[in-house]
């Protein structure tokens, strides 16, 4: 986790809001930094961890968790993290088996008109199992869903209201019910049909109604950078817990080997 | 420094317990090593030269095994299916295995028009001979007269000098030896071949692409490409190059190029999703090119390229207006080099110069980087050869 997005974000390990859905989106530039920093963020807080990795492989989060001083499968033994590759489950799906092996849950590959009603069963199967009363999950924290990322799911054919629907029931099961914690990446496209009602721009407008506190990243307005990688805007949607408003706020970020920095706009030290 | 050595081993084997996919830290105690393949130095990543070294110094040393380097095509498919031919040669000369899929032609032909490699001349030494007797007349024709300082000298012959290279040239104007070129193995499949069956067990969303995503499969598995296989094995491990020409064009039966709502609109990028889905656990590398320029919507675009790892665009100036723009005079086209990924860490590394311009010449294909200088001529300065 990097420390400095936690004091942006006033949280720590030991004190996090709970029931918070936190939207991550980018713009022609790449947020899965966050989700590497969310995943070891919530690991580290002893929270039981649901991740959904459709686009990447489990070694990938695990080398670069390794980075960040968090083992994914040390945690993935101990029942703290469930992980659901889904490159690996889909393959049983596109190159149909005599026998079915894997779980249902990417049965939104054989047709996506179905929606994601399998997903959100796998979702709420492995969460409510650690808040089902067994004496060995009860040393884990709050539940915690991450997905990486949702925009997959609407290029591979599935509705923007499928997709909306299952960000609701999770909402309503994790955060509302469970009092856990959710975290979803959304990559849109710059050039954007304002008419079309399927495109990753119409997802984010209805997710950022529902979430709590989004992180916005997109590239620099002047073009592309060495030294700064881009910036994140802030903004919370719902007032905090004392009822301070608490404005947006915009920080420049660079990405390391082994985490990333951010700073206020201008203040770099490539340029300083 | 002993209790940390502990810590780093036994965290080393955890993690072999869980490793299905080709994405290896490079550890002391598994090393693969393929003929053709080095590791990065950036990451330890498995890399494999794309048979173009400018190309390679580009992406970050070479192609990671296990990715897709989507090749968007220029307008005549000139550029593009030559990068594609010395993706192929270079398989063949590290004697790496090779799948080319094609629709427009038999694949064999894409094979048959492979680039020579440019070959070293090697020296082989001669076998120990027995003292010559002077009443011995025969070796007169072997020994020499004049310049008989080089007689003991070890013969020179060209040979291929393949493992030990990391990147080869080639030679446009000449094609691959047939000897050379059925030293590797290669898989073909062509469309025609394959008739689209309709039965209900294929996903109805892969359309045109099922038959080809089954075969690709069949072959990692039966040929053990896939990395669970390779490491149980310890026999000699090998890497995979599939090419596959013209995705997306309508001979594969694939209407996204024909119209701006195409019904198989999701075809090609759930085929895109099986494809990384079996890279990413096995040792194999794929070039796909595709004719973006007739896609029109650009979204769709975007999601194919966020679907492939590596990818890159060609523009060439033939026809254009830019053919005869003394700027450019010197240069094939643009190249733009649009995603590279970052896997296995976090932050990804873009070439530093954005305005790229390549030549095919005869035994090179260069990619520069070219700035104008308030629209004067240039200063160009080359991509340094690794």
């Amino acid at each position: 986790m990097y420390t400095e997005l936690n004091s942006i974000l006033n949280t720590s390990p030991e004190s996090f809001t709970k029931g918070d859905f936190i939207l991550l989106s980018d713009k022609q530039s790449d947020a899965s930094f966050l989700i590497h920093h969310f995943l070891s963020f919530y690991l580290r807080a002893k929270c039981k961890v649901c991740f959904l990795a459709m686009v990447q492989s489990f070694s990938h989060y695990s080398t670069v968790s390794q980075r960040l001083g968090v083992s994914l499968a040390q945690a993935k033994e101990k029942g703290q993290l469930v992980f659901l590759e889904g490159l690996q489950e889909s393959l049983s799906i596109l190159i149909p088996q005599d026998e079915h092996t894997g779980s249902q849950a990417m049965n939104f590959l054989r047709d996506p008109k179905l929606g994601l009603q399998d997903l959100y069963e796998f979702v709420s199967s492995k969460v409510k199992r650690s808040c089902g009363g067994e004496a060995e999950s009860e040393e884990w924290g709050p539940p915690v869903l991450l997905v990486d990322d949702l925009s997959v799911l609407l290029t591979l054919g599935v509705t923007v209201g499928a997709v909306l629907d299952f960000s609701h029931y999770c909402q309503a099961t994790i955060c509302s019910k469970l009092q856990g914690n959710m975290v979803m990446l959304v990559r849109c496209d710059q050039e954007e049909d304002e008419g079309d009602n399927e495109s990753p721009a119409c997802l984010l407008k209805g997710l950022t109604h529902q979430s709590s506190l989004t992180l916005d990243v997109q590239g620099l307005p002047t073009g592309y950078c060495r030294d700064i990688h881009g910036q994140v805007e802030v903004c919370w949607q719902r007032r905090q817990g004392d009822g301070q408003n608490t404005q947006n706020k915009l920080f420049q970020y660079k990405v390391h080997d082994k985490g990333a920095s951010f700073f206020a706009r201008g203040t770099s030290s490539a340029v300083l | 420094m002993a209790a940390p050595m502990e810590r780093v081993i036994k965290q080393q084997t955890e993690r072999s317990t869980f490793k299905t996919t080709s994405f290896q830290k490079k550890t002391r105690s598994k090393l693969l090593s393929i003929p053709g393949t080095r590791p990065s130095v950036q990451n330890g990543q498995l890399l494999v030269s794309s048979g173009v070294t400018s190309l390679d110094f580009l992406l970050g040393g070479g192609l990671a095994v296990g990715t897709v380097l989507l090749i968007e095509e220029d307008r005549y498919d000139s550029y593009s299916r030559v990068i594609l031919k010395y993706f192929l040669a270079e398989g063949v000369v590290c004697r790496h295995r090779l799948f080319v899929a094609a629709a427009q032609e038999n694949p064999d032909d894409i094979l048959q028009e492979l680039p020579a490699p440019i070959l070293d001349d090697v020296a082989i030494p001669k076998p120990v001979e027995q003292p010559r007797l002077p009443c011995e007349s025969q070796e007169s024709l072997d020994s020499m007269k004049i310049a008989w300082r080089y007689q003991n000298l070890p013969k020179v012959q060209t040979a291929l000098v393949s493992s030990s290279r990391f990147g080869h040239y080639y030679d446009v104007s000449k094609t691959m030896e047939p000897e050379i070129r059925q030293a590797a193995k290669s898989h073909c499949f062509y469309l025609p071949d394959h008739p689209q069956k309709t039965s209900n067990t294929h996903s109805q969303f892969l359309g045109p692409y099922s038959a080809l995503l089954k075969s690709l499969q069949e072959v990692i598995r039966q040929e053990g490409f896939e990395v669970a296989a390779s490491m149980s094995n310890s026999q000699n491990p090998n890497v995979l190059r599939i090419g596959l020409h013209s995705l997306g064009s309508a001979l594969w039966g694939d209407d996204l190029c024909c119209s701006d709502s195409p019904e198989h609109r999701h075809s090609l990028v759930t085929f895109l999703y099986g494809l990384r889905a079996l890279l990413r656990s096995s040792l194999a590398v794929a070039v796909i090119t595709l004719p973006s320029h007739l896609i029109q919507d650009r979204a769709l675009m975007g999601n194919i390229t966020r679907l492939s790892d590596y990818s890159i665009a060609l523009e060439s100036f033939k026809g254009s207006e830019r053919e005869t723009n003394p700027l450019y005079r010197d240069y094939h086209g643009l190249l733009h080099v649009r995603q590279v990924p970052h896997l296995n860490c976090l932050a990804s590394q873009l070439p530093d110069h954005k305005d790229l311009a390549f030549k095919l010449k005869r035994k090179q294909f260069s990619i520069e980087g070219s700035m104008s200088v308030q629209g004067r001529t240039s200063a160009v300065w080359l991509c340094p050869s690794p």
